[in-house]
Order: structure tokens, then sequence, then C-alpha cells
């Protein structure tokens, strides 16, 4: 079980309000995403819902109990740090055994969970190293071991690949997914990469300056994004968003569009522009074009094998039905 | 500085600085050496015979060489006991967020500017004294008898007043370490269950273990040594009772003007305090490479 509910909970330092009050679901079993720029307030969310924090106002509810004073150890969640923060004194095994010596699980139980961890993340021939012996992808994979044996209600992770190197970010990132479909265990992610929320998540929510801005799947947020800051923050590249006479003539203040949606051809098109830089990814191609009437190049894809060079004119087409539109205040028209 | 001329350059630049660091330690050393096999004592003046090994028979056949022995450990383990035990506490006070924390932290290491013999004056004459001092007048005004300090408990009375210089170094040599923990470490501890007692043994004292490692080590090259403020209270009295190995040295050259037995409790006290160093170095090395 690991039902968490937010309820009006907001939080303040002094004086400054960094969340104001917030009304969050997190139903059992779900992978939710708190993604967001820096300093938006997810790492402060998650580390209300462990019990780090205290609530300013609000409360807690995980499985139906009012939580909202309960002690973090007493929550029933176990968290994985962005440093890890592994005992760096203590071997790989006293590590992911500590929770239950606190909780006093006897010695022979202790050993038995500590092996079956051990088995799960292949961390068996590395029990007996220190922490400094160990690579980061291996370390990540202890404090989630430490996380694991505690069989907790939920698992928060709080920018658990931020110190990892790309390559090892992809592999963790589906270790991690695999991890959650054998457990269904509900499991709360914060992150600043859209890339892992997409690819992750059951369920994104947006964060900005505090405020949800938006929660839903990674499909309905990548197709109905109900603002100007979710619609440039979740897909890459970034959505192109054009203000001016092209957005009045959809009748909106702006319009987006994303680099996929976007017809490219050397003969005709709604735009006429150069191609600026363009970046051979293999499989596509993405082109920054400077478009004469528009203040910003626009991102475009095409194909990975177009043949176009810096300073040629193309012309450009957005797919009409993958066009989005947004009042003056940044609000999605439907 | 790769190159074998600059190299060359350099070894011939700092030569003059060793050569001059190396005979300042090595006359000395070499003159205690020579007058501790001398029969030299200032009172009866003329031959100063070699007399080999018998100024070190003497040394430490002497009742109160033992007594200086047992002395020197007990200041140097008692106040190690309480500095480390103290200023970790300290430390764990002084590490809260709290109003006015700067202030607070530079009033603590005040005492460790305060020159040994005036810190021993002002403990012996305006707090320990019976009569005079504030402890005496606490007492009295509690109906108590007065305490006689230095002469009911003057050893404990001397480590208590070092302990007090002391204290602050090791609160903050221990402070600076316990501010370098990662919050994580405390916090990942908290989610797991750790209880604040379980914190501090497993998390916090884990990491404190080089710097108390570090405090000890320093500490006792230090309080080997601790001389002014015998001098000043007890003048290593009663009998033998503050007597410790520095303070012997003084009473057998300086007071009774045997320079050669002072040399050979010189040579002696170099020997246990390398032998200290030896052991403690090892000690800290394994501590450093973890």
């Amino acid at each position: 079980m690991g039902h968490i509910q937010l309820k009006q909970v907001s939080k303040s330092f002094g004086n400054i309000e960094v969340i104001p009050p917030i009304d969050l679901d997190i139903d059992d079993g779900q992978f939710v995403v708190f993604v967001g720029p820096s300093g938006c307030g997810k790492s402060t969310l998650l580390r209300l819902i462990a019990g780090l924090e205290d609530v300013t106002t609000g409360s807690i509810v995980i499985d139906g109990r009012d939580a909202t004073a309960v002690q973090p150890a007493r929550r029933g969640l176990a968290m994985v740090f962005q440093s890890y923060a592994l005992y760096p004194h203590m071997s790989v095994r006293k590590n992911i055994a500590f929770p239950l010596k606190m909780a006093r699980v006897p010695q022979d139980e202790q050993e038995r969970l500590v092996e079956e961890a051990a088995r799960v993340l292949n961390l068996t021939g590395f029990l007996d190293r220190r922490p400094g012996q160990l690579s980061g992808g291996q370390r990540q994979r202890v404090a989630i071991g430490r996380a694991i044996v505690r069989e907790p209600a939920a698992f928060l992770f709080d920018e658990p690949l931020s110190n990892l190197d790309a390559a090892l970010r992809v592999g963790m990132r589906l270790e991690i997914s695999e991890l959650h479909e054998r457990l269904k265990t509900t499991m709360v992610y914060v992150t600043h990469d859209q890339v892992e929320a997409m690819t992750m998540a059951d369920k994104i929510v947006v964060l900005r300056a505090g405020v949800i801005e938006q929660v839903g799947t990674p499909l309905e947020l990548y197709r109905n994004p109900q603002n100007t800051f979710v619609a440039g923050f979740i897909g890459s590249p970034r959505m192109n968003l054009v203000e001016g006479p092209d957005a009045a003539r959809h009748d909106a203040h702006t319009v987006g569009i994303r680099p996929e949606h976007v017809d490219v051809s050397s003969g005709s098109g709604m735009w006429t522009g150069t191609v600026g830089v363009s970046e051979h990814l293999g499989s596509d191609t993405f082109f920054h074009v400077t478009v004469k009437d528009l203040s910003q190049p626009l991102t475009v894809r095409a194909g990975g094998e177009v043949d176009l060079h810096y300073g040629d004119t193309i012309h450009l087409t957005p797919k009409l039905n993958h066009l989005h539109r947004f009042d003056d205040r940044g609000l999605r028209i439907t | 500085m790769a190159t074998n001329a600059s190299r060359a350059a350099a070894r011939l630049m700092i030569s003059p600085a060793v050569v001059l660091l190396l005979g300042w330690m090595l006359v000395p050393l070499g003159l205690t050496l020579y007058f501790s096999f001398l029969r030299y004592n200032l009172i009866t003046p003329g031959a100063n015979p070699f007399i080999g090994w018998e100024n070190y028979y003497w040394f430490l056949t002497d009742p109160s060489f033992k007594a200086a022995m047992i002395n020197t450990l007990l200041l140097v383990g008692g106040v190690l006991l309480i500095t480390v035990i103290g200023g970790t506490m300290m430390a764990l006070l002084l590490d809260q967020p709290m109003w006015g924390q700067g202030v607070i932290r530079i009033m603590v290491i005040a005492p460790f500017f305060v020159m040994p013999t005036v810190s021993g004056l002002v403990w012996k004459n305006m707090f320990m004294n019976p009569v005079n001092g504030i402890f005496g007048h606490l007492a009295l005004g509690l109906g108590m008898e007065p305490l006689s300090f230095f002469s009911e408990i003057p050893l404990l009375s001397i480590i208590f007043i070092v302990s007090w210089q002391w204290l602050p170094f090791a609160t903050l040599i221990l402070l600076t370490a316990l501010q370098s923990l990662d919050q994580e470490q405390l916090e990942a501890a908290e989610m797991d269950g750790a209880t604040w007692v379980s914190r501090f043994i497993h998390v916090m004292l884990p990491h404190l273990a080089r710097a108390i490692t570090v405090v000890i080590l320093i500490q006792t090259i230090f309080l080997l040594s601790i001389f002014a403020e015998i001098l000043v209270t007890t003048n290593g009295g009663p009998g033998t009772s503050t007597t410790n190995l520095t303070y012997l040295i003084y009473v057998s050259s300086l007071l009774q003007f045997d320079v050669g037995m002072g040399s050979a409790g010189g040579v002696i006290a170099i020997i246990l305090a390398n032998i200290v160093a030896i052991f403690l170095m090892r000690m800290i090395g394994k501590n450093l490479d973890a």
C-alpha cells in the first residue's frame, strides 16, 4: 500500500512562501515524477512528504492515516538521495542492513533480506566493500538496496541520477523502471530532466515556483500542454513558440508547434528561412532555421539523411492539427 | 621544477634553512646527551668527570621518578578524556543554529589565548583560593566548608585548569569536522529510523574519528610538557603529588643544580615522547588511510 494525499499543503521559510497551498493525489503503485526547473520547489515537496521538513499548513495523508506530524521513519517511506548518502565507514552489507538494525530485526532475518536485496540489484559480489570503492552506478544501487529492504509503502527519489554520466543514467533509468514493474510499489521521483520524466512516469507533475502547472500522463502533457510553460518544458527539443501576426492569424496570442510537426520543403511553405546550425543525430536531424519575420529561430526536425547545409534557404509549414494555441496569459485555448 | 638543474638549484637554496634548523636542534641535543653522562653539579664546581650511566640510574630509581611518571600519565589522560568528551559535546551544541553564533564561537575560543601562567594564577587566586576564591564563597554561601583545592585535590585541580585551556582547541577542531558532515547522511539515517543517539553513534562519531585522533595527537605532544600551570600553583607539591616529568627535570637541574641529572631526565623524556609519537603516528596513519 502506498497512497499519498497532499491536502492544501504549503511551505514557507520565514516570510518566503516556497510552496503555496497545493493538493495532490498519488495512487497506490503509481510512478509519479515531479519535474520542473531548478528552484521550483520539487525537492522541498518531496522532503515534505518524507517528513524531513515540516509543513507550514495543510496535511499529508498516507494510506488514509494523517502523517503530517509523524516522524520520517514511521511514515513507512524510503528515500534515495541525490548524493546517495551512504555511510562511508560501513560496508555495503552494513549500509543495506542499517534500517533493519535500527528496526531491531533479528540478525538472521537481516542477513536474508540483505542477501535478497543484493541479488535483486546485482550487488552480491560487492557486499563487503566500502562505498568509497564502488562506482557511481553501484553506489546508486546500494542506496536503492537500503531503501528496498525496509519494504516501504513508497519510494522517494531525489534526483537520483544527476550524478551519473549519460550512459549510466540511461541504464539506471531502465533499472528503476523495471524495479517499479516488479515491486509495484508507489514511487515518487524528483528530476529536472524532462526526458527522465517522460520515459519513467505514469503521472507527471510539472512544477514552477512551487505551483503545480499541470498533472497528467506523459502523453497528455505532450499532446495537450495547459500553458506555454508546460509546452516549452515537456518535449525535446523544445516546442517553438511564436508570437505576433503569425499567432494572430490563428486567433491566439502565442502559437506553439513542436519541431517534429513542421514540414520541411525546398519548394514552398508558410515560412521561408535560412538554415543555421544543424544537429545530426543519425536518425533525425534538427535544424535551427532563421525566419525573417520571427524574432527567434525555429527548430525543426527532418529525416536523418537530408542534404541541407548552413545558409540554404528552406520552406517550413506547420501541421495545423498539431498547432497549440495560447492566450495572452499563456493559457491553452481549446 | 622538473629539470635536473632546477632541482639542484632548489636543494642549494633550501640548504641554509635546513642546516640552520638542523644545527639548532642537534647542538642542544648533543650537549644534553653529553651532560647526561657527566657528574656535573653547579654546587660542587671543579672537574666534571665522565660517570657513564650513573645519572640515568639515579634518576630512574628515584622514588619521585615513579610518582612523576604516574602524574604525567594521569595529567595527560585526564585532560584528554575531559577535552575530547567535553569538546564533542560543546561542538554538538555550537553546531545548533542559534542567535549570536559568531560571537559565541569567538568567546568559546577565548581561553585558548590566555597564557598558561596567567590562567594558572587566575584560577589559583580568584577561583580556587579557599578564602578569597569564588568557589570558597559559593561553598560558604551553601553552608559548606570551602575546599582547599591545591592541598586536598592538587592533581585534579591542575587537570581541571589545563582542561579549561585545551577544551576550546578540541571544540574548534571537532566543530569544523562536524560541520563537514554531509547533512544528507543524517537525513538518510533519520529516514532509516535511527534515533538521535543512534545517529550520533553510527554516523557522527565515525565521521569525527579522524578529527578526534588529530586532537589526541596534538594535545598529547603539548600536554606532556605542561609546566607553567604547576609552577605557579602547587610547585609540584604537596610532596610530589603534582610533579610531572617536566617538573621533575626542572627540580633536578634548576633547584638542585644537578645539570647531569637534569640532562639524563631530559633524554629520558625525549625517548618517552618519541615512543608516544611513534605509537600515535601509527594510530593516526591507520585512521587517515581509511
